[in-house]
C-alpha cells in the first residue's frame, strides 16, 4: 500500500529532496555565485528531466493516501505545463540575476519549492492536500516577489503580496471549513457524493462561493485582481514572468479541479459564478490596461484579461470546456514566456526601462526583435492566423456549446476593446516616434526563446503540435 | 486534377513572402530592386497559374469546383475550393496583384517589408475567396486585418495612425460577432463545411429573448451577426466611416488593394452566407438593406461632391458603389445577383484604376488637393484621356463595365422594389455630377498654377499598368457575357435553393 502510494508521488518528493539537497549545498559552501549558478542550471535541468519523466508516465488514473492525492492526465498534463513553463522562466532569469547581483542559491530552490507546491495543488483530491500545496507555493511566492530586498518596490510588492494572499488564502478555508460542516468531509470524492445526492444545503453553497473567492484571488481574476499589477510591477522582472506562467497554469487547474471534481454534478450553482468572475476579468483586463504606461503593469492586466477567458472555459462546465481551458493555458504560457524573454531585456546602459514609449520604432534598429514581438502581441490579441487566435476559438465554443451565448458574445468585445493595447506597443514599434532609447544586448538565449515563441504562435496553427489532442485527453480524465 | 492547384495559388505568394523575409538582406539600392523584382515575379507567376484555375473551371457545374480536403485543428477542415461566384474573385486578385506592386516602384521606405505586407495579403485575400470551412474562412478573412493595418500604418500620410487603429478595431468587432454566430451555427449544424452548411436549414422559428419575440429565430440573429462583419468590411452606411480616412492615408497602392479587393469580401460574403444559409432572415431584412443602400447611394454621392481630397471623393464613391452591390444581392433575382457580382468585379478595375490614376499625379505633385489641380490636360494629355476613360465608367457610361453593373442591379431591384430602384437612379445622376466636377476641376480649365507648368505626363511603366485595366474596362462594358456566363449558373442555382427554401419556411409558417 505505502509503496503504491509513494510511487505515485515519487516526482514530487523527488523535487522536495532536489530542493532540499541545493538548499543545504547552498548553505555549506563557500563560493557563493558559482554555486548559485550550479543550483539554478541543475535546477533547470531538474524540472525539464522531472516533467519529461511526468509526461512520459503511464495513462490511467492512479491515487494515493486515500484518494487525497490524484494523478490522472489532467494533473499531468498542467505538471508539465507547470514545470516546463517554470524551467524556462529560471534559465531566462538566469542573465538578470547576474547582471543585478541577484545570484542567490535561494531563488531557484524557492522556485522548485513552489512548483512542487503547485504540483500538489493540481494534483489533489482533498481540500487540506489542496491548501498545503496552494501555501508552498504562496509562500515561496512571497519570498521571491521581495526578492530584490534593496529595492523598495520588490519589497512593497512582496508584502503587499502577502498581506492580500494570507486574506484570500482565509477566505479559501473558511470556505473548505463551511464544505467540511455542511457534508462531513474533506475528499473531494465524499463532496461529490453528497453533491450527487441532491443535499445542497445553503451552508455548503456559501462554503462553495468562499472557495471561489479564495481561487480568483489566486488566479488573479477580477473582482480579486487588485493585487496584480502592484505585484507584477513591483516584482524583480523574471519574477514577474514566473509570476505570469507557472502559478496561472496551478492555480486556474485548481480552480477546475475543485469545480469538476468535487462540484461536478452541480454545474448551475458555479457556472454563474465562474462567469461573472470571467465577464469582470476580460473587460477589467481589456480596458484598464488601457491607460498603462509601463510594460509589466500593462501585461498584468493582460494576464487579468487572459486569465476572464481561461475562465469561460471552465465556466462551460464540461469537457470541451476544460479542453479549452488546457489549450488555452499552453498557449498563454507559450506567448507569455516569449514576451517575458523580450521584456528581461528592455534596458538602456544596464538600466532596465519598462516605459512603453521606449519601443518608439524600434523596427527600425532590431527588425527581427520587433518582428518577433509583434507576432506575440497580435498572438494577444487573438488575431488569426496566429495560435492565440485558436485558443480563444477553443474558449468561445465551449462557451456558446454550454449555451453561454451571451458569455461569448461579451468575451468578443472585450477582446476587441483589449487589442486596442496590443496594437499600440506594434504601433510604437514600427510607426511611432523614433525613442532610440533602448540598447541593451539580447543574450543569445533570450532571443532563442523570443523566436522560437513567435514562430509556434505561427506554426502552430498547422496542427497545433499535438497539444489539441493531448489535452482533449487530460479534460476527458477530469469531465466523465 | 491531381494537383492543388487552389493551394499552389493561395499560398505561393506567401512563399515569395518567406523568401524575401529570409534571404533578402541589406538595405541598399540593389536589396530594395531585388526586393521589388520578387514580389513582381512572385505575383506575376501567381496569376499564370490561377489561369489553370479559369481553364479547368467548368462554368455549368454549379457545385464547387477543384476541391481540396484534410483534417485540420479540432475537428476543422482545410477546405477549399470555388464554384461560380467565387472563381472571378479570385482571377481579381490575382490579376489586380502584379499591378499593384507595379504601381509600387516608387517606394523606397522599408522596401522589404513592404513587398512582403502585400505578399501575404495576396494569400489571406485569395484564401478567403477559396475557403469552404467557416473557421478557415474567418481565418483569412481576419488575418488580412494584419497586413493591412501595417500597410496603412507604415507607409500611409500623415494621419496614417488613427486611421489605422479606426480600421482595425471597427473591422475587428465585426467580425467577432461573426465569430460568435459561426460558433453558433457548427452548434447547430454540427459542421464547419460551408458545402454542408449551404445544404442545411437552419431554423426559422420565432424566438424569445428577454421578452423580445425575435421573428425568424436563430436565422435573424446569425443574419445579424455576418452582417455586422460583411456591412463593416462593404462598407455600408453608417459604418462606413473607416473607409474614406483608411483610404486617404493609406499608400496608392493599399488603396487600390482596399478598393478593388479587400470590399468585395463583404459582398462575397453577403452572397456565401446570408444569403444561401439565412434565406428567411435575408428576406425579412430585405427592406433594411435597401434603405441602407439606398440613403449610402445618395447620401454618399452628396457627400463626395464636397469633398476637396480627391482620394476621399473616390472613397465617398466607392461607399455609393458598394450600395449598388448590396441593393442588388437582397433583390435577390437573376439580374440583381448577377448585377451585383459584375458591379464588383467592374468596380475592382475602374476605382483600382482611379486610385492609381491619383497616385499618378500625387507622385509628382505631393498632394491629393482637388484645389492644387486644373488644366493638366494641357501637360498630361495621355493621363487626362486614360483618368477621362476611368471616370466615365464610374459615372456607368455605356459601353464600359461600370454600366452593365449599375444597369443590372438597378433592373434587379425594380423587380423587388421600385421605390428603391427609383432612388437608386438618383444616385446615378449625382456620381455623374461628382465625377464629372472633379474632372473638371482637375484636368480642365487653364492651366495658371506654377508648379504645374513642370509636370511630365505618364511614363511606360504607368502607362503599363493602366493598360489591362482599360481593356477590361471596355471589353466587359461591351461583352459582358464574358463574365456573366460564368456567373450566371452559380447564381441561378443559389437562387432556386433560396426561393425554394423560402416557399417551405412560408408553408411552414401558414400551416
Amino acid at each position: 500500500m505505502f509503496e503504491a502510494d509513494f510511487s505515485t508521488v515519487l516526482p514530487e518528493v523527488v523535487l522536495a529532496v532536489f530542493a532540499m539537497a541545493t538548499l543545504m549545498m547552498g548553505a555549506y559552501t563557500r563560493n557563493h555565485d558559482a554555486t548559485s549558478r550550479l543550483v539554478l542550471w541543475a535546477s533547470v535541468a531538474a524540472m525539464l528531466l522531472v516533467g519529461a519523466w511526468i509526461g512520459l508516465a503511464p495513462e490511467g488514473t492512479r491515487t494515493a493516501f486515500d484518494g487525497t492525492f490524484i494523478s490522472d492526465g489532467f494533473a499531468r498534463f498542467c505538471k508539465v505545463m507547470i514545470l516546463w513553463g517554470g524551467a524556462c522562466v529560471l534559465a531566462l532569469s538566469a542573465n538578470y540575476l547576474e547582471k543585478h547581483k541577484l545570484m542567490k542559491f535561494e531563488f531557484p530552490v524557492l522556485i522548485i519549492l513552489a512548483s512542487v507546491g503547485m504540483m500538489i495543488m493540481v494534483s489533489a483530491g482533498d481540500l487540506m492536500v489542496l491548501y498545503m500545496g496552494l501555501e508552498l507555493q504562496s509562500l515561496s511566492l512571497y519570498v521571491i516577489a521581495a526578492f530584490r530586498r534593496d529595492s523598495l518596490r520588490s519589497t512593497e510588492a512582496g508584502l503587499k503580496y502577502f498581506v492580500l494572499g494570507a486574506l484570500s488564502s482565509g477566505l479559501l478555508l473558511y470556505g473548505a471549513s463551511l464544505t467540511y460542516g455542511y457534508t462531513g468531509t474533506t475528499q473531494f470524492e465524499g463532496i461529490a457524493q453528497i453533491v450527487r445526492m441532491g443535499d445542497m444545503s445553503f451552508g455548503l453553497l456559501v462554503g462553495l462561493v468562499f472557495l471561489c473567492a479564495g481561487m480568483a484571488f489566486k488566479v488573479s481574476a477580477a473582482p480579486f485582481h487588485m493585487w496584480t499589477p502592484d505585484v507584477y510591477e513591483g516584482a524583480p522582472t523574471p519574477v514577474t514572468a514566473f509570476f505570469a506562467t507557472a502559478p496561472k497554469v496551478a492555480a486556474a487547474a485548481m480552480f477546475a479541479r475543485v469545480v469538476y471534481d468535487a462540484f461536478g454534478d452541480t454545474v448551475s450553482d458555479w457556472q454563474q459564478i465562474l462567469a461573472l468572475l470571467s465577464v469582470a476579468s476580460m473587460f477589467l483586463g481589456a480596458i484598464a490596461a488601457i491607460g498603462q504606461r509601463n510594460i509589466k503593469r500593462l501585461m498584468a492586466y493582460s494576464s487579468i484579461s487572459h486569465m476572464g477567458f481561461a475562465l469561460m472555459g471552465l465556466a462551460a462546465g464540461t469537457a470541451a470546456g476544460a479542453e479549452a481551458l488546457l489549450v488555452y493555458l499552453a498557449i498563454y504560457v507559450t506567448m507569455n514566456i516569449g514576451v517575458f524573454a523580450f521584456i528581461l531585456n528592455m534596458e538602456k546602459d544596464g538600466t532596465a526601462i519598462m516605459e512603453i514609449d521606449a519601443l518608439g520604432l524600434y523596427s527600425k534598429r532590431e527588425p527581427g526583435r520587433a518582428m518577433a514581438l509583434a507576432v506575440l502581441m497580435f498572438s494577444l490579441a487573438g488575431i488569426p492566423p496566429l495560435l492565440g487566435f485558436f485558443g480563444k476559438f477553443y474558449v468561445l465554443t465551449a462557451a456558446v456549446d454550454a449555451g453561454l451565448v451571451w458569455l461569448a458574445v461579451a468575451g468578443v468585445i472585450a477582446s476587441a476593446i483589449g487589442a486596442f493595447y496590443y496594437l499600440r506597443i506594434i504601433y510604437l514599434m514600427y510607426f511611432g516616434e523614433d525613442a532610440e532609447t533602448l540598447n541593451g544586448d539580447m543574450p543569445i538565449l533570450h532571443w532563442g526563446f523570443l523566436a522560437a515563441s513567435a514562430v509556434i504562435m505561427v506554426a502552430g496553427v498547422v496542427n497545433m503540435f499535438g497539444v489539441a489532442g493531448l489535452a482533449e485527453a487530460a479534460a476527458a480524465t477530469l469531465v466523465n | 486534377m491531381d494537383y492543388p492547384i487552389l493551394s499552389i495559388v493561395t499560398f505561393l505568394p506567401l512563399i515569395g513572402a518567406f523568401v524575401l523575409l529570409v534571404f533578402l538582406r541589406g538595405e541598399d539600392e540593389a536589396a530594395r530592386q531585388n526586393a521589388k523584382l520578387l514580389a513582381l515575379a512572385t505575383t506575376g507567376a501567381t496569376f499564370l497559374i490561377s489561369l489553370a484555375i479559369l481553364n479547368e473551371f467548368d462554368a455549368a457545374d454549379t457545385g464547387f469546383q477543384m476541391v481540396e480536403e484534410h483534417g485540420w485543428l479540432g475537428g476543422l477542415t482545410y477546405k477549399m475550393g470555388v464554384d461560380g461566384i467565387s472563381v472571378l474573385f479570385v482571377m481579381l486578385t490575382t490579376f489586380l496583384m502584379p499591378i499593384v506592386i507595379g504601381a509600387s516602384w516608387h517606394v523606397e521606405h522599408r522596401v522589404k517589408e513592404y513587398m512582403i505586407a502585400f505578399l501575404v495579403l495576396e494569400t489571406l485575400m485569395i484564401g478567403v475567396f477559396c475557403a469552404l470551412d467557416l473557421i478557415l474562412f474567418y481565418f483569412f478573412f481576419e488575418a488580412g486585418l494584419i497586413p493591412m493595418f501595417l500597410i496603412v500604418g507604415i507607409w500611409g500620410g500623415k494621419d496614417r495612425i488613427y486611421a489605422s487603429f479606426k480600421f482595425f478595431l471597427y473591422t475587428l468587432l465585426g467580425s467577432l460577432l461573426m465569430l460568435v454566430a459561426m460558433i453558433a451555427m457548427y452548434r447547430e449544424a454540427g459542421t464547419t463545411d460551408i458545402e454542408a452548411l449551404l445544404i442545411h436549414k437552419f431554423s426559422s422559428e420565432t424566438v424569445a429573448i428577454f421578452g423580445w419575440q425575435i421573428v425568424g429565430g436563430m436565422q435573424t440573429l446569425m443574419w445579424l451577426a455576418f452582417f455586422a462583419s460583411f456591412a463593416v468590411k462593404m462598407p455600408m452606411w453608417p459604418v462606413h466611416t473607416w473607409l474614406p480616412d483608411a483610404h486617404v492615408q493609406a499608400p496608392t497602392a493599399g488603396s487600390v488593394v482596399l478598393a478593388a479587393i479587400l470590399l468585395k469580401m463583404g459582398g462575397y460574403g453577403f452572397l456565401r452566407f446570408s444569403l444561401p444559409m439565412f434565406p428567411v432572415a435575408s428576406d425579412l431584412m430585405a427592406n433594411f438593406v435597401f434603405t441602407l443602400s439606398v440613403i449610402a447611394i445618395i447620401y454618399t454621392s452628396l457627400v463626395a461632391l464636397m469633398q476637396e481630397d480627391m482620394k476621399k471623393l473616390i472613397a465617398y464613391s466607392s461607399v455609393a458603389h458598394m450600395g449598388f452591390v448590396t441593393m442588388g444581392i437582397f433583390a435577390a433575382n437573376q439580374q440583381g445577383v448577377d448585377g451585383a457580382i459584375f458591379q464588383m468585379l467592374s468596380h475592382g478595375f475602374i476605382s483600382g484604376a482611379l486610385f492609381l490614376s491619383v497616385g499618378v499625379i500625387y507622385d509628382r505633385m505631393h498632394t491629393r488637393d482637388i484645389e492644387a489641380y486644373g488644366g493638366l490636360v494641357i501637360r498630361m494629355p495621355a493621363f487626362a484621356l486614360i483618368f477621362m476613360l476611368f471616370t466615365m465608367g464610374n459615372v456607368g457610361l455605356p459601353g464600359t463595365s461600370g454600366f452593365v453593373g449599375e444597369f443590372l442591379t438597378m433592373a434587379g431591384a425594380f423587380q423587388a422594389n421600385t421605390w428603391v430602384a427609383f432612388f437608386a437612379a438618383t444616385g446615378v445622376i449625382l456620381s455623374a455630377a461628382y465625377a464629372l466636377w472633379l474632372y473638371r476641376r482637375v484636368v480642365f480649365g487653364d492651366l495658371i498654377k506654377e508648379s504645374l507648368r513642370q509636370i511630365s505626363d505618364m511614363d511606360r511603366r504607368e502607362k503599363l499598368l493602366f493598360a489591362p485595366l482599360i481593356v477590361f474596362t471596355i471589353v466587359l462594358g461591351l461583352y459582358p457575357a464574358l463574365v456573366l456566363d460564368q456567373i450566371g449558373p452559380s447564381v441561378s442555382a443559389l437562387l432556386e435553393g433560396y426561393n425554394t427554401a423560402l416557399a417551405e419556411s412560408q408553408l411552414a409558417q401558414n400551416q
